[in-house]
């Protein structure tokens, strides 16, 4: 019975160890999406560089593509702009904005500054599609595929790492 | 000087929190509001994970308690109310988790970390009682019955001698 007295409080002790490594890991900011797997919400907006024109997510059925919320005050939306622009000049994939909560000015000047990686950008000056989509943490990208099925949901800026690894891959994968 | 320039500053800052509140008791209804106060209590505002929507100021928080405003003027009943919630951000939003698969440890976790501890503490006790028991078996407890008359009467006369003795 002698041994029980350090072994006990030793493999407690490594069970916490255990519970703090994995907790210090995760990321409480990233919480899981209801989206995946669900039909992306339909909406209607205008256009933010025609406001004649409108957008909505059926009109991309039959296509894989990326649906990139962003906003001319957003900061980290500069950290991940660069790679959108890349994505776009290597025409890996659709790339549709939605300029939330933004000024329509502000968008359209944001974009001549940065460059524009976006087929369109659906101008969601409300911030309603936003609510409707779940968006906490601009910016925030859904990859959707050809049936219109939110199949992956990244929550802040992206990154070379989360790019080469989950969304490149992916879009192969639903692309083939 | 220093002073006005300090209380000017302050009165700039008031007037914006208040110009900041105006659009949201543009429509003060009291059915509406304490429906909507018991509401945004439960449900935690993604943007800082550690308030309620009604605690809240981020802007995400205050639209979020416009579109309960407008759904509680729509009609829609508080469960209404708190499933939209959750279809947009998950269970994660809800202060009070439902019991799933997934939460069961929350919920149950607690419980069995009591049970656990009451477990450990009754067999610590049980083990301390029949280790008191054992230093006073019946033959023991007579020889220092013994001992102690024996040395109450030897002590009797002079009590320096007795407290030299024990």
């Amino acid at each position: 019975m002698k041994w029980m007295r350090f072994t006990v409080p030793l493999v407690l002790f490594l069970l916490l160890v255990g519970f703090f490594v994995v907790g210090l890991e995760r990321d409480p900011r990233e919480v899981p999406s209801p989206f995946i797997g669900k039909a992306a919400p339909a909406f209607t907006l205008t256009q933010l560089h025609d406001e004649k024109l409108v957008f909505g997510p059926a009109d991309m059925k039959g296509k894989v593509w990326m649906l990139n919320v962003w906003a001319s005050w957003c900061v980290s939306c500069r950290v991940e702009h660069p790679l959108l622009v890349e994505m776009a000049r290597r025409k890996v994939v659709p790339i549709v904005g939605l300029n939330y909560k933004d000024k329509r000015e502000d968008g359209v000047q944001w974009l001549a500054k940065f460059g524009n990686p976006y087929d369109l950008s659906a101008f969601d000056v409300e911030g309603r599609v936003g609510i409707d989509y779940g968006v906490y943490g601009v910016p925030e990208t859904f990859v959707i595929d050809k049936m219109g099925v939110v199949r992956h949901k990244q929550i802040g800026p992206i990154t070379p790492e989360s790019l080469e690894k989950i969304i490149l891959p992916l879009i192969q994968k639903l692309n083939a | 000087m220093k002073t006005k320039t300090l209380v000017a500053a302050l009165m700039v800052c008031v007037a914006q929190l208040a110009h900041g509140q105006a659009s949201e008791l543009a429509r003060p209804d009291a059915a509406t509001e304490s429906r909507l106060k018991g509401l945004a209590e439960e449900l935690r505002c993604l943007v800082c994970q550690n308030q309620t929507i009604a605690d809240s100021s981020a802007p995400l928080a205050h639209d979020l308690r416009n579109q309960i405003r407008e759904q509680i003027a729509g009609g829609r009943s508080d469960s209404d109310i708190r499933d939209y919630m959750v279809e947009r951000y998950g269970d994660f939003v809800l202060y009070r988790p439902p019991l799933r698969p997934t939460t069961v440890l929350l919920w149950v976790g607690p419980f069995a970390l009591l049970l656990v501890g009451a477990g450990v503490f009754g067999y610590a006790v049980r083990r301390r009682r029949v280790a008191t028991q054992d230093a006073l078996s019946p033959e023991r407890r007579v020889a220092l019955e013994a001992l102690l008359e024996e040395s109450d009467g030897a002590a009797a006369p002079g009590s320096m001698k007795k407290g030299a003795r024990t």
